[in-house]
């Protein structure tokens, strides 16, 4: 069953279809491979029974000729999403016991479209952080380990759940969510796709907010082809959601023509940042070459603004949260601590139900909302944002997308970067700027750093224009030819259960 | 202007108000979920009213079109683009821990109502501002001793704040601007008014200060329900602050609750206890932009308003303006007055509908909707008065009867056998009767009595059984007197 856990997932759409095997043996195999991936700690909540029942659905279909798009392909959704009746946590002790009664709108698109739901992901609690460290239900193992150093590694965050399961082959692919970074640099640490479409592309309804005006919900897969299938599934207009675009979604996989010739190529200057490794200046020139030798041009661009978006970010994200998640008062759902009085209820609620960096996070945004500080804060970051969508427009006017690395460092060793907020807010640098802006971006995997651990390059492209970014994530997937695979891969009989280990060397 | 005498001289007391106006819609403002008053608790609650993880607002369309229309209605200007704020507070019946309102952009920007006084002159007062928020739940402290129960059905109904200017000088002008706001409201069908049911809500912003001078420090009175109260609260609250100042204190600026029962107010936070909102725009709802042609098409379409019908009332039917105050109040006693009036004499209409129809329902204790005496009905009534059929006397207990049956006159007329007599025949064989009785009468009138007239009247009616046409008698009388 090995082999069907290696398949990408446009390989299981073809193999299901010719009836090379069937849903149900896919599934299995997956419910396995997620068993036998325990040791990652990379669910909150499996859903076996659930996922063979929906195989069994789409076998029926697929018998009957009737395929839906995603049919019969086996998915982890990150815990930040709604799920009818299945225990919903955002890896919070907040929402203990929390059973949604509905189904968010980017998971329901996914049923209609025939997939199979293999469990709900962890995460860094509410998405707050870039390691899935800070989760309620402990840290998520990145599957990938430097070779001759056992010590377990960070897979990124917050969607580090999902990319360690896809990473590690026990899930064709999942749903994340990148706020600040968080599908793109867990897809860079762990060696995998991840695509953060255009803001309103995909509904939020139904999804746990973080800060409402920047999350945005996208795909981690294995392959460019995969994710933009997979982000098919999910986009589209949702009047429930009043940031929702009312656009049509195109047919992604139909981007990926190979064809980059003549394409301008942006290369932003301010992306060279004091302290990064030049192995990842390096991997970013590699990255033009091949850009140069499929056809494009490469041009070299300004965005003045990026040093500030970083500080932007960490106002307006934390504002935006420390409202977001003033209605987890311990009232209606979830946690309830009971006190003396209505404020010692709410305040034992809310500090047991909280992890140290949430808190920390409602803080600083609960500060910088407060009367005499909200112009010089809020107001200012809000300002800055827009500066930065400006950068990026006047950008396009010259360039059709944008290369840059995704992330400043490879994976960290957990617990590496933990008492360091700062240094741990540092990772998102290249990925917040396209989260302020709106715009689609996705990281694909491009090569191994010095220490055997995977790096990804950054395509950023125009507001709906993901069939570009696609083309070129593409070609850069074909170029970099990038095969290394994680020393821990579910259920394989080399590694099964074996992550302790940490001795393979990379395929 | 009314001034306070205070201890050491007059003071002025100053007031602005803000409404709270429910809006008349099916649907929350945010939500979908439904807005019946009275359902049982928790029944009309949506997971986005219960602010359950994930869930987002829609804006209500019907609700912003209301908004706008009263804007309109108060000849305000309309925002073209607004935006929706999030006030950010903990409490358990506002399950966000934020209610979306509108604070630095909204909806309605400067308008104004013209208040009519008492004396038939009118007073215009500034409107500063109306937003769209959402209501919060109930809590229900008095169902458990020691737990608060929470009632979400009216979490996110959709409310208009309607903010006056510091323009109202008493109670009284305070309570006229009530009604007069209240009017409108019922005009456009925004909002039913009912402040035993909470649709209207009132804030009091007051202070005093001596005539000509600058503002004096505010107290605002929350939440008070009913025009008396605000007015109560008002004289309460202005001569409470007139006591401090002259026995030399100063008044801090607080919160204050009405005690209705007391008719006091007592202090609820201070200044420095108020909440620091941290408002700023919600990320989860676009900035509100509305179409000038469509806005347009609301203020072609908006109804006659009270003002223009007063107005017109008093041109058209050559009332006094204040019984055309008084008419217009209620859409419903407008459009009453004008079905009984069009095509009769308007003064006699109005008469016999302030006078003789309010007081009835008054007694009754209906609204003119419910009243059992229909316009056709009445105006039906007028018409036989005016061909002679029944006389003004007998008019009164056709109406009376109406009143009890909600018959026709016509048919009352007919069954009670009530129809004036128009026959000269049998007038004229009463006259003779009566004359023939009262020799000596006759013979004082004659001698150049003529107060006797109106005697001999009597007698014939009295006969008659006040059937009689008062003319005919007056006519055949004179004759046989005089002849």
């Amino acid at each position: 069953m090995t082999a069907l856990t290696r398949l990408t997932m446009a390989a299981a759409r073809d193999g299901l279809r010719r009836r090379n095997f069937t849903a149900t043996e896919l599934a299995a195999a997956h419910v396995a491979a997620v068993e036998a991936a325990r040791p990652l700690n990379a669910f909150v909540t499996e859903t076996p029974e659930l996922a063979m029942a929906q195989a069994a659905e789409s076998d029926r279909r697929l018998q009957r000729g009737e395929a839906r798009p995603l049919e019969g392909l086996p998915l982890a959704i990150k815990d930040l999403f709604c799920t009818k009746d299945i225990l919903t946590t955002a890896s919070s002790h907040i929402l203990d016991g929390f059973k949604p009664p509905y189904e968010s709108t980017v998971t329901a698109q996914l049923w209609a479209a025939g997939a199979v739901m293999l469990g709900k992901t962890n995460m860094d609690e509410f998405a707050m952080g870039s390691s899935t460290t800070t989760s309620y239900y402990g840290p998520t193992e990145n599957p990938w380990r430097r070779p001759g150093d056992n010590r377990p590694l960070v897979p990124g965050g917050s969607s580090g759940g999902s990319a360690a399961i896809v990473a590690a082959c026990g899930a064709l692919g999942a749903t994340g969510t990148d706020t600040g970074g968080s599908i793109r640099q867990p897809a860079s640490f762990t060696g995998i796709v991840g695509m953060k479409p255009t803001y309103g592309r995909c509904s939020r309804w139904g999804v746990v907010a973080f800060a409402s005006s920047l999350d945005h919900p996208g795909p981690l897969t294995r392959t460019v082809r995969d994710a933009a299938m997979l982000l098919r599934g999910m986009a589209g207009h949702d009047p429930k959601d009043s940031t929702s675009a009312p656009v049509a979604v195109p047919d992604f996989e139909a981007a990926l023509t190979g064809d980059i010739r003549g394409l301008k190529v942006g290369i932003p200057k301010e992306y060279r940042v004091d302290g990064m490794p030049g192995e990842i200046e390096t991997l970013w020139q590699r990255g033009i070459e091949w850009l140069k030798t499929a056809g494009a041009h490469p041009v070299e661009i300004s965005l003045p603004m990026t040093k500030y978006a970083l500080p932007a970010y960490y106002i307006v994200a934390p504002a935006e949260a420390s409202s977001n998640l003033a209605r987890y008062d311990g009232v209606r759902f979830g946690l309830r601590v009971d006190g003396k009085s209505l404020e010692e209820m709410y305040e034992l609620t809310r500090a047991a139900g909280f992890g140290a960096e949430v808190r920390r996070r409602v803080l600083i945004g609960t500060y910088v909302l407060s009367a005499g500080y909200y112009d010089a804060y809020y107001v200012k970051a809000q300002r800055v944002r827009t500066l930065i969508a400006r950068d990026f427009a006047e950008a396009f006017k010259m360039v059709d997308c944008i290369l840059t690395p995704t992330a400043p460092s490879s994976a960290f060793a957990i617990g590496e970067k933990s008492d360091d907020p700062i240094a741990m807010y540092l990772n998102d640098v290249f990925t917040v700027p396209a989260d302020l802006a709106g715009i689609p971006a996705i990281s694909v995997p491009a090569g191994l750093d010095e220490s055997g651990l995977p790096l990804g390059l950054q395509i950023i492209g125009r507001a709906f224009d993901e069939e570009t970014v696609f083309r070129v994530a593409g070609v850069l997937e074909e170029a970099a030819s990038f095969t290394a695979t994680p020393q821990f891969i579910a259920g394989a009989s080399s590694s099964g259960g074996d992550i302790g280990s940490g001795h393979h060397e990379p395929h | 202007m009314s001034l306070i005498e205070g201890r050491t001289g007059s003071w002025e007391v100053v007031i602005g108000l803000e409404v709270h106006a429910q809006i008349v819609s099916a649907a929350k403002l945010f939500s979908g979920a439904a807005t019946a008053f009275g359902a049982e608790p928790n029944t009309q609650v949506s997971t986005i009213d219960a602010a359950f993880p994930g869930m987002l607002p829609v804006i209500n369309g019907h609700c912003v079109e209301q908004a706008v229309k009263t804007g309109l209605g108060l000849a305000a200007e309309i925002n073209l683009h607004s935006v929706f704020d999030r006030k950010n507070y903990f409490y358990p019946d506002l399950p966000a821990g934020y209610q979306i309102s509108q604070y630095l952009q909204p909806v309605v920007g400067r308008g104004k109502i013209v208040l009519d006084l008492p004396d038939g002159g009118v007073r215009e007062v500034g409107i500063t501002r109306l937003h769209l928020e959402q209501d919060a739940g109930k809590s229900l402290h008095d169902q458990h001793p020691s737990l608060t129960y929470l009632d979400l059905n009216r979490a996110g109904v959709a409310l208009m704040e309607i903010v006056s200017e510091p323009d109202l000088r008493s109670a009284e002008e305070a309570g006229a601007y009530l009604r007069k706001l209240r009017s409108i409201l019922r005009y456009l069908g925004t909002c039913d008014g009912n402040m035993e049911e909470g649709s209207l809500r009132c804030d009091c912003n007051v202070s005093v200060r001596r005539p000509g001078e600058g503002y004096g420090t505010r107290c605002e009175i929350k939440n008070v329900n009913s025009v008396r109260y605000v007015m109560q609260a008002i004289d309460y609250e202005a001569r409470r602050q007139i006591e401090i100042i002259e026995e030399g204190g100063t008044v801090r600026q607080e919160t204050r609750l009405f005690d209705a029962g007391r008719g006091t107010t007592r202090s609820m936070r201070s200044k420095e206890e108020a909440h620091d909102y941290r408002y700023f725009p919600d990320p989860d709802l676009l900035p509100l932009t509305l179409d000038p042609a469509w806005v347009a098409s609301l203020k072609a379409s908006l109804p006659e308003l009270p003002d223009a019908k007063k107005a017109r009332f008093v041109a058209a039917y050559a009332l006094s303006p204040a019984d055309a105050g008084i008419l217009v109040a209620e859409r419903a006693s407008a459009d009453y007055f004008e079905a009984v009036a069009r095509g009769r004499d308007p003064k006699q209409a109005a008469n016999w509908v302030m006078g003789d129809l309010f007081g009835a329902l008054n007694r009754l204790g209906v609204g003119i909707e419910a009243s059992p005496v229909s316009a056709e009905n009445l105006g039906a009534m007028l018409d036989l008065i005016a061909d002679g059929t029944i006389s003004g006397r007998l008019a009164k207990d056709v109406f009376a009867a109406m009143l009890e049956s909600g018959d026709p006159p016509g048919k009352i007329v007919a069954e009670r056998g009530w129809k004036q007599v128009t026959d000269a025949g049998a007038i004229e064989a009463a006259v003779d009767a009566v004359l023939a009785a009262q020799t000596d009468k006759v013979a004082e009138f004659r001698a150049g009595k003529e107060k006797l007239f109106g005697f001999f009247v009597g007698q014939v009616m009295k006969a008659t059984e006040g059937k009689a046409n008062p003319a005919a008698v007056n006519e055949l009388l004179r004759k046989k007197l005089n002849g």
